[in-house]
């Protein structure tokens, strides 16, 4: 058995789709986070496993994932204070509640 | 030809990957939500570990398992009552839910399984040391990346700032 590609992209893939799953299923705003975070990581794994099966003796894929993480690290970050913000003027995270704005 | 035991590693990792994640979507409980969530990091990090990529499997762990899931388990706990479920899912949105991940995971699927199945097994890669991975992210040559490693510098000041000003009491 010698695990090739497909065995690690195989994983994240699943991770994707449960991402996308949990982000149209998911009324509440941080779960959805939740899930968005799911579909990053098994970007940045993509982003590792091409880089070290196709070209090993480069590193992009390797630091685009650093900088993914970072700027997934300072995106949560933000989306938390506003999903706070929100609680506290509209005692609910509930996306369905939140439609003050659409008019 | 792989080693009994990183083949148990290989099974053990992305078993708890896959089965984690379905369960991070799946629970009523948002804080078991965010636990589960922990271990899909861990798992993701473990893969890391595994292609040679040490330093970042630490960056993965540092950053999202230090960090992220913290600022999670806090949010959480200052919107939620702790043991509130969330309400269940209607047929309508499960049914969406799973008609786009499906074609999501058909389509991709097919296509990783046609193109991506005769790639060669893992190749051997130079070991990266801390002063090759210092020297490729300070310097302004070819594949070095000072200017994103900035660009990050100044996004990361962008968002303390954005946060203060939004999540301060007026």
């Amino acid at each position: 058995m010698e695990f090739t590609a497909i065995y690690y992209l195989i994983p994240a893939l699943i991770m994707f789709c449960c991402g996308v799953y949990g982000f149209i299923t998911r009324k509440n705003m941080i779960a959805m986070l939740i899930s968005l975070e799911l579909m990053l990581n098994a970007v940045d794994i993509n982003f590792v496993v091409f880089n070290r099966f196709l070209f090993p003796e480069a590193m992009e894929g390797m630091f685009f994932t650093l900088f993914a993480i970072a700027i997934a690290a300072a995106e949560t970050a933000l989306a938390i204070a506003i999903i706070i913000n929100i609680f506290r003027s509209n005692k609910s995270v509930d996306v369905r509640t939140l439609n003050e704005m659409k008019f | 030809m792989e080693s009994v035991g990183s083949i148990i590693l290989y099974c053990v990792v992305a078993l708890s990957m896959i089965v984690f994640s379905v369960l991070a979507v799946t629970t009523r409980k948002i804080l078991r939500a965010a636990t589960y969530l922990l271990f899909t990091l861990f798992a993701a990090a473990v893969m890391y570990f595994m292609l040679d990529y040490e330093f970042l499997g630490a960056v993965q762990i540092a950053v999202y398992a230090g960090g992220i899931v913290v600022l999670f388990v806090f949010s959480i706990l200052l919107t939620s009552r702790p043991g509130d479920n969330s309400e269940r899912l209607t047929s309508k949105s499960k049914v969406l839910g799973f008609l786009g991940a499906l074609s999501m995971l058909g389509v991709s699927g097919w296509a990783l399984l046609s193109r991506c199945a005769n790639f060669s097994s893992l190749p051997a890669m130079k070991y990266l040391t801390m002063s090759d991975l210092g020297t490729a992210l300070m310097g302004t040559g070819e594949n070095q990346y000072l200017l994103p490693f900035e660009a990050v510098s100044v996004l990361l000041l962008a968002c303390i700032i954005g946060g203060v000003v939004i999540a301060r009491k007026r």
